[in-house]
């Protein structure tokens, strides 16, 4: 199963922002069990493409080196659903950095599928734990099983080909 | 800054990180036993601290981490004389009579308190200057 919830990565300023884009379509499985004659996107699952904004700002600022694990929903506030056909944006800005872990505060916004303007439509902080050293248990799998090369790419960019 | 209003400023940190009724966010309310804190939640108070009062606080400054890795300071249940001094040069800010009459581990878990937090803030700001 894949476990994207971003689309795409719009803006990266390492070790301070990293905004992403998500679209949110109807041939999503989740949408049609949430729910069935009114489908929009679950406020949990933008609280995990949050996650994986955020995620990655603090990933990159070790190159991907360290186990980052999201130990920490601080504060999740939405006041708009996202519907079939909108885009949502996230941005994450990171508040503190340790070696033990990092906080991040985070916007998400939603663009209408028929508007030009993005909107406020909540707030999620989080509290990110790094699992390494002598804060990760012993059965732990070995490398770095928190960032696939899905991610990796989602920063690199997508290769600009024009035969896809 | 008086200790009523550092007082003040610790209630807001630890209802915002731990999501406690600041009713139950007395003296001597043990963080993890009473505010059921988990050990990431310490590094959210830390960082809240650093944001609220404006100081920086070092790793294992709070409480120190890994303890019972370390066999010098920690043989099975047991705190070493070592571990005791340790304990004793590095926590001044917590009371750690229960643990100096048993050196057990197992009395270390709920040690630190509200009041603990408040003398730890004390100290910090009294060493600014």
């Amino acid at each position: 199963m894949r476990w994207n919830w971003i689309d795409r990565i719009l803006r990266h300023d390492p070790g301070d922002r990293l905004d992403a884009m998500k679209v949110v379509s109807l041939s999503e499985d989740h949408l049609h069990e949430h729910f069935a004659n009114a489908p929009c996107m679950p406020s949990s699952l933008m609280i995990e493409g949050m996650a994986q904004t955020a995620g990655i700002l603090v990933g990159a600022i070790s190159n991907f080196e360290r186990r980052v694990i999201l130990a920490k929903i601080a504060r999740a506030e939405f006041n708009a659903d996202a519907f079939p056909g909108d885009q949502i944006r996230y941005s994450a800005t990171l508040e503190r950095m340790a070696d033990a872990g990092a906080s991040t505060k985070g916007t998400v916004e939603i663009r209408r599928a028929d508007a030009q303007e993005f909107k406020p439509a909540g707030h999620v902080d989080l509290f990110f734990s790094h699992l390494d050293g002598d804060r990760a248990p012993d059965d732990l799998p070995d490398g770095n099983f928190v960032f696939s090369d899905n991610f990796k790419i989602l920063l690199d960019g997508f290769a600009d080909n024009p035969e896809c | 800054m008086t200790r009523d209003d550092i007082m003040e400023k610790v209630v807001e940190v630890l209802e915002d990180a731990l999501g406690a009724d600041p009713e139950d966010i007395v003296p001597a309310a043990s963080l993890t036993a009473d505010l059921d804190a988990e050990s990431i939640d310490f590094l959210d108070i830390v960082f809240k601290l650093e944001q609220t009062f404006g100081f920086k606080v070092a790793q294992g400054e709070l409480f120190p981490e890994n303890l019972t890795d370390n066999e010098e300071w920690v043989q099975g249940d047991d705190i070493t004389e070592a571990g005791m001094a340790m304990l004793q040069a590095k926590l001044p800010h917590v009371d750690l009579a229960p643990v100096i009459e048993t050196k057990k581990v197992s009395k270390l878990a709920g040690i630190v308190t509200v009041d603990s937090i408040v003398n730890f803030v004390e100290r910090k700001l009294a060493a600014a200057g």
